[in-house]
């Protein structure tokens, strides 16, 4: 489970100040849910992530990832943290299986579990025609699949995924998608944050619209729809965030 | 600290050091292959050139001494010169290497002679120029000669033993053992060499670990695992340290090939000479003692390197960042080979300086063990600081994430 309660997160710019990039952010996701996180970018989506990852420290607020703080307890909380998103690359001089035998070993799996584990995975995956290429040699879908294993490895209960669609072809985005489905299904806690609208209506049992660091609406999808007497999200968005928007502009 | 993570990260990093070909290039191929080529093929080149120049008998001109004839038949019968016939231009000839040297005896100077008036003979080279210095030399040696068979038949004449002029002969005699001798012209530099070596060996594997990561987009990524800061900054820190007493290990290995080279192409004597002694008479106890002296420092320029290419987002700008860092070095370690500079308690905590001082003197085989400790001492506190400063850099997101 997730819960996010009053995260904050300044940072200082030199020219601009004092930035509120997230603004007391609360929220829960529950197991065996997918929770996605909408906004344009700069919203605060990413910094939000990278929080309940550990990334980045909050500087009010905490979260609790599967019963640990995010503050308290960073370690273990990345120990049940699976991180996925464009950001997160591959080291190029390893292949596939060595990368997922890296992530394995930081996270404490002994060498028979962490072999049975990456046999699954790859099974599952059908990553095994290039567990032994390199990844710099690997196409852009037998990079995600290697970054999903690598994701999955120590089969964490919790699955953070920021935009991991972003820029991918129509087959590499098909089988993110499928594997954020298949995490619902197998029980754990998911969030993402994406700007497809077909995505989340695909995927997400819970929505929050996030705009200039705050969390200004959230609910099932049908709840969303019902409250603003609107179908198509994507105008249910720009309703939420529309007149902030234009106050802004 | 959790060693295991520690190792992990380490084992890795070793894996993809070992298989990026610009780190088998920059830490391997260049210092095992640079030293001998560079340092085979100069001497080889030098020896060529001198033996050539040795070969070739130099062309030398008498300028005046038609009333000199005597020291004029001296300078003729030295076979190792060719004397050809007066040209007034003779100082261009020397220059455009016509000739190669040219003796100006002085009007009278026979006559000078014969009444024992002090009288002197001229020769014109053209310095820095091997086959103008050799011809120089030769008819130096006609000339002294000359002057000894001079001063003979006046001795003779008065009835005077050959020995009044030289009434008893010096002669030196070396105790120094022939470490020291080698140690005293070439100990500076092997400690300065490690030294040098140690930082340039650290310098790409400390960017390509931290920027470099940073522009792979590999960062998120490790920092998203359970590692924690400071293991994964201890592992990082490992392999850069490895990379960097690797390089010095291997370069100094590469200069012992290129000191058998020397010796290999006849240098047995002079200065080449004692480098040669030098190596083979280096134990294992100098050898390892200057490693142990340059460890602490080898691990200050790894965290250090660290830190500083940490703040570049790209590889490039870290490049930009270190190079500076190389004077740094450069600098202290080429005072201590400054003649008079000596160890002393307060450069002993001067970092850099006092290592490449004290490696000097471990090659002359002078071991002060108080000196030696108090450099190790604080060289490691100096390493342990800058360890520290590591870890809190990466500790500090705008750092990490500076965008």
């Amino acid at each position: 489970m997730i819960e996010a309660r009053s995260l904050s997160k300044r940072f200082q710019d030199k020219k601009r100040g004092e930035i509120r990039a997230v603004d007391n952010v609360s929220f829960t996701c529950q197991p065996g849910k997918i929770y996605g996180l909408l906004g344009a970018n700069g919203a605060g989506k990413t910094t939000t992530l990278r929080m309940l990852a550990t990334i980045l420290e909050p500087t009010d607020g905490t979260a609790l990832i599967n019963g640990f703080d995010v503050v308290e307890h960073p370690e273990k909380v990345r120990a049940n943290v699976g991180f996925l998103s464009t950001a997160t690359a591959l080291y190029p001089r390893l292949n596939a299986q060595e990368m997922v035998e890296y992530f394995g070993r930081l996270n404490g799996l002994d060498e028979p579990t962490l072999k049975k584990r990456i046999d699954e995975i790859f099974l599952r995956l059908n990553m095994n025609d290039f567990r032994d290429r390199r990844c710099d040699k690997l196409s852009t879908g037998q990079k995600q699949k290697t970054s999903i294993a690598r994701t999955l490895v120590h089969d964490p209960p919790v699955m953070i995924f920021d935009e991991p669609t972003t820029g991918l072809d129509v087959m590499t985005a098909r089988t993110i998608i499928g594997f954020i489905s298949d995490c619902r299904d197998r029980g754990k806690t998911v969030i993402f944050s994406t700007h497809i609208m077909s995505e989340v209506e695909r995927l997400c049992d819970h929505i929050g619209i996030i705009h200039g660091g705050k969390l200004l609406e959230e609910g099932t999808l049908s709840e969303l729809r019902a409250k603003h007497n609107e179908h198509n999200l994507e105008e249910i968005i720009v309703k939420v965030v529309g007149p902030l928007a234009n106050t802004e502009a | 600290m959790n060693l295991h993570a520690v190792s992990v990260v380490y084992r890795k990093e070793l894996t993809e050091w070992l298989r990026d070909r610009r780190t088998l290039i920059s830490t391997v191929l260049v210092p095992l292959l640079a030293f001998p080529i560079l340092i085979g093929g100069m001497i080889s080149l030098s020896t060529m050139l001198i033996g050539q120049a040795r070969k070739d008998i130099p062309k030398v001109m008498i300028i005046h001494g038609e009333d000199s004839p005597a020291v004029v038949a001296a300078l003729r019968a030295n076979k190792e010169i060719e004397v050809v016939p007066y040209a007034s231009n003779w100082k261009d000839q020397i220059s455009e290497k016509l000739i190669r040297a040219a003796v100006e005896i002085p009007e009278g100077f026979q006559a000078s002679l014969e009444k024992a008036t002090p009288a002197a003979v001229q020769i014109d080279y053209y310095e820095g120029e091997i086959k103008s210095e050799f011809g120089a030399d030769h008819a130096e040696k006609s000339l002294k000669d000359y002057r000894d068979e001079v001063i003979k038949k006046r001795l003779e004449t008065k009835n005077l033993p050959v020995s009044l002029i030289s009434p008893f002969d010096t002669k030196k005699q070396n105790i120094a053992p022939p470490e020291k001798v080698g140690g005293a012209t070439f100990g500076g530099f092997i400690g300065y060499m490690v030294i040098l070596l140690c930082m340039t060996g650290a310098i790409y594997p400390a960017i390509d670990l931290t920027a470099g990561e940073k522009e792979r987009g590999t960062m998120e990524t490790i920092l998203s695992s359970p590692v924690s800061r400071l293991d994964l900054v201890l592992g990082k820190f490992s392999l850069v340290l490895s990379a960097a007493l690797a390089t010095a290990s291997l370069s100094v290995l590469s200069m012992g090939v290129s000191f058998s080279l020397i010796r290999h192409f006849g240098g047995s004597s002079g200065a080449r000479g004692e480098a040669v002694q030098l190596l083979f008479q280096l134990g294992p106890k100098a050898v390892l003692s200057v490693f142990l002296m340059a460890l602490p420092l080898a691990v200050l320029f790894s965290a250090v390197l660290m830190t500083i290419a940490l703040f570049a987002k790209t590889y490039k700008e870290a490049q930009s960042y270190l190079t500076p860092m190389t004077f740094l070095v450069v600098i202290p370690a080429v005072a201590s080979l400054l003649p008079g500079v000596e160890l002393t308690p307060k450069l002993a905590l001067v970092p850099i300086l006092s290592t490449s001082l004290v490696c000097k003197e471990i090659m002359t085989g002078t071991y002060h063990w108080g000196s030696m400790a108090l450099i190790f001492g604080s060289s490691c506190v100096y390493g342990a600081a800058a360890i520290f400063l590591a870890v809190k850099t990466f500790q500090r997101e705008s750092v990490l994430f500076r965008s």
